[in-house]
């Protein structure tokens, strides 16, 4: 019970007033409860604002935050990534924007409900799922720190493969297009994903001597393409409006879709064991997302109807992501390895404060660390309250006329694209890639398993191939231990769910139930 | 009043010498808008730490009147933020912080780019490497771990493909007569995981990137790539300091191996923003900050600027050339 006692300690820290000298007059303040609040506001502008992730909204703040206490450094850094994760979801949802990319499986449904006039109830599913999710992988962290860490030591290269193969699997033969197409389009993912350096090798591939293709596409340029412009160039063709203009926009309706949240607990418990795994060893919050969001349209029995505006699509992913997101500190913290970009930018923080990340850090900086847990628990609730109230508000915003609001999105994604790579080229890539996704939506081609290979493609291919080095190119590598062959044998049932669910029927003499 | 005199006195001259001469000579260059650290690797690396570092710094100590900003553009083995200051020829708000793959990126791919290609500005720091093995592991010294490597199987993880980490692995095969695995992962953290993890046999990680490991009791430091012991004594993993690791050359493994941790600008400027960079980053030594940045990673804090520095980096150039070409890792040039 020596956790609860420092966890305790830990919220005196941030709960604790501070005399503060403003203009001239000296007073006490929660001093680190005002950075909090700073904090969560500053993330949710920047997840907001596609391209800015919370990786660079941390790192442009990260000096300027050189001169405060550790702790209260730490809490107002990591409050911006609280507030970036729960920003993320407002875009994807509103204009099929993600806003980061673990939030792209979040606009599959969340978009459409918000066509269908649902906009507040999926935003309050987004954020409440978020919290949910969060506060479920901060409690593992309290409870589990040491083992937890543990654990990740386990994953080497074979195991890390093992993890995105699940991940492809589990969101193979989701698509309500004929296979090839899913096929098809996961292909040219994967193809997009090799432009740039091999990492293996250090080559250069298929650049064909262009210096601008030597950083190989970023993802995120892709998405804000794929989604942002294309939906805008769909909209253009159906009519210049944008549907659901009739959000409801009053707070009952958050309390409401809470009422209707309650059926999905286990759908949220499998969601953040599926989050808090993935951000743990550490593969991160985007295929937490996608994996979470796959299993759910297989178990769910509205799965038929995922992609048309189901809640369950909208939970599902966004419990996943910021289970792991969150959990991502924890590797951060224990072993020094940054289970996501963000987290990789505090790391450079913990160094310049002096503070040594790994084994060492709860055992000589207790206050810190715990300061930091606490903020987390604080940080997640106070987070929420400031985004659900404003729910009302953000569903608004579809009441603007798409003349007036389409520009903005365009200067916006513009920017964001900018932002990535300080790079102009990536602003006619992101144009190229907004055709692309448009042609790709009018011969009926899926974007999720192009944008799934995108992102976990050149990662899986690395992982594979330093499996394979280490093995000396044997495939059995695979299958070496308990831990490697139990994920890829949970992989392979994915893949291969449908001809092994309808074979389970024909041996019980019913007609499979779905194909 | 004959003080104040003579003041006015002196401007008035400065005033006229300015006029005559026509050149803002007498005025010292400042730079007039928000200067960028370009760092050719990724978020949470060793280069990447040391530019936040002295952004930092900077901001803390104002030390600039105008701000810097960090960008990463880690493309291509770092070719992509390379190429971004070969491309600002003339900018003098543009810094570009290296690491080794100054020299490598361009030897193994065809990137049309080289150092002379930029103005060097002071070398900050060299970057030393360890040889780490797992401490549950029997091998106590580098004699007792080469024993056990020259039975074959022993995998070595580094970062990166072609670049210092497995430059120094070759060099060690080469020096010992034995032969590694190397397998090429994304960055140090990683790296340093995947040996305590006991994926692999052993790393040439960085001092900051393995110590948090070494202080667990999880990693066992043989020896350091260097012609000299570390020069930091005091304590940090237990009762020893990083002083009492021996250098590899007195344990019979003749391999010596440091890391730029430098400044370049792009070509084009002229000496007097040169020479404000050059005072910025003496200021930025001074600072404690900097002192507990490089007692924490164990840093060799030679300086180097101007001449001595060129200098530096060429015959330094010259050696990544023949220990490329001697582990066959030159780009096939069609």
């Amino acid at each position: 019970m020596e956790e609860i006692g420092n966890l305790f300690h830990g919220f005196a820290t941030v709960l604790a007033f501070r005399d503060m000298n403003i203009f001239g007059v000296t007073m006490s303040i929660p001093f680190n409860v005002i950075l909090m609040v700073i904090g969560i506001v500053l993330g949710i502008i920047i997840g907001i604002l596609p391209g800015l992730g919370g990786a660079n909204g941390v790192a442009i703040l990260l000096p300027l935050t050189f001169s405060m206490q550790p702790t209260s450094a730490i809490i107002l850094l990591s409050c911006i990534y609280w507030g970036a994760l729960f920003g993320g979801a407002i875009t994807s949802i509103l204009f099929n924007i993600p806003g980061e990319p673990w939030s792209v499986a979040t606009t599959f449904d969340g978009y459409p409900m918000a066509q269908q006039g649902r906009a507040g109830e999926a935003l309050t599913a987004a954020f409440t799922s978020s919290f949910v999710g969060a506060l479920f992988a901060i409690i593992l962290i309290t409870l589990l720190a040491p083992l937890v860490a543990n654990f990740a030591l386990r994953f080497g290269a074979a195991e890390k493969f093992a993890v995105y193969f699940l991940a492809f699997c589990s969101f193979v033969g989701l698509s309500k297009e004929p296979p090839f197409k899913t096929l098809a389009a996961m292909m040219i993912g994967f193809a997009l994903a090799t432009i740039g350096t091999d990492q293996i090798t250090g080559q250069l591939r298929l650049t064909y001597g262009s210096t601008e293709l030597i950083a190989g596409f970023d993802f995120l340029i892709a998405v804000i393409g794929l989604f942002g412009i294309g939906e805008i160039l769909l909209t253009m063709e159906e009519g210049l409006s944008f549907k659901g203009r009739d959000a409801k926009m009053n707070m009952k309706i958050v309390v409401q879709t809470w009422g209707k949240l309650l059926q999905y607990w286990w759908l949220s418990l499998r969601s953040c064991i599926i989050g808090c795994w993935m951000g743990i060893t550490p593969a991160g919050a985007t295929p937490a997302s996608f994996m979470s969001y796959g299993i759910a349209k297989r178990i769910s029995k509205n799965g038929k109807n995922f992609g048309n505006g189901e809640i369950e699509g909208v939970v599902a992913p966004e419990t996943a992501a910021h289970a792991a997101g969150t959990s991502a500190l924890l590797p951060m913290l224990a072993l020094g390895v940054p289970g996501s970009p963000t987290a990789a930018v505090l790391l450079g923080g913990l160094l310049i404060w002096n503070l040594q990340p790994g084994p060492m850090l709860f055992v000589e900086n207790k206050e810190f660390v715990w300061g930091l847990i606490a903020s987390m628990y604080l940080g997640n609730v106070v987070g929420l309250i400031i985004v659900l109230t404003c729910v009302p508000l953000l569903a608004s915003i579809l009441r603007i006329p798409f003349g007036i609001i389409a520009p903005i999105i365009l200067v916006f994604c513009a920017i964001g694209a900018y932002t990535v790579h300080n790079n102009f080229f990536d602003v006619v890539m992101m144009l190229v890639f907004g055709v692309l996704g448009y042609a790709l939506k009018k011969c009926n081609y899926p974007l999720a398993p192009l944008v799934l290979a995108m992102v976990l493609g050149d990662r899986a291919e690395e992982a594979f191939r330093q499996a394979l080095i280490t093995s000396d190119g044997s495939l059995g590598v695979f299958f070496e231990n308990g831990l490697v062959s139990t994920i890829m044998t949970l992989g392979l049932i994915a893949l291969f769910w449908s001809v092994i669910s309808a074979g389970i029927s024909r041996i019980r003499g019913t007609a499979p139930a779905t194909a | 009043m004959i003080q104040s005199k003579s003041t006015s006195f002196y401007v008035a001259a400065a005033a006229l010498g300015l006029a005559l001469s026509g050149t803002p000579a007498l005025a010292q260059w400042e730079p007039q808008r928000p200067v960028e650290i370009i760092v050719p690797a990724g978020t949470g690396g060793g280069a990447d730490q040391m530019a936040r570092a002295i952004q930092g710094i900077v901001a803390k100590h104002n030390l600039m009147k105008q701000p810097l900003v960090v960008i990463n553009k880690a493309g291509g083995a770092g070719g992509e933020g390379f190429l971004d200051v070969k491309d600002s020829k003339g900018n003098p708000h543009k810094l570009i912080i290296t690491l080794s793959n100054l020299f490598t990126t361009p030897l193994a791919t065809d990137i049309p780019f080289n150092w002379k290609d930029l103005t060097p500005v002071a070398m900050l720091a060299l970057d030393e490497f360890v040889l780490w093995v797992n401490a549950e592991k029997p091998y106590k010294n580098v004699k007792e771990y080469l024993e056990a490597a020259k039975k074959g199987g022993f995998k070595m993880a580094g970062t990166g493909s072609r670049q210092e980490d497995q430059i120094i692995t070759v060099a060690i095969q080469k020096a010992a007569g034995v032969k590694f695995t190397y397998v090429p992962y994304r960055g140090g953290g990683e790296v340093a995981v995947q040996l305590v993890g006991n994926h692999v046999d052993s790393t040439v990680n960085n001092p900051i990137e393995a110590v948090a490991h070494w202080r667990g009791g999880k990693l066992r430091p043989l020896c350091v790539f260097d012609s000299k012991p570390l020069a930091y004594n005091e304590k940090v993993a237990g009762d020893k300091p990083w002083s009492s690791i021996p250098t590899c050359k007195s344990q019979g493994l003749d391999v010596e191996y440091l890391m730029l941790r430098g400044f370049f600008m792009p070509a084009g400027v002229t000496p007097d923003q040169v020479k404000f960079y050059v005072d910025l980053f003496r200021k930025v030594r001074d600072t404690q900050e900097w002192k507990d940045l490089m007692a924490n990673g164990a840093f060799n804090t030679t300086f180097m600027i101007g001449d001595e520095f060129k200098g530096w980096v060429a015959k330094e150039e010259k050696r990544h050339y023949e220990l490329m070409k001697d582990a066959g890792f030159l780009a096939k040039k069609s």
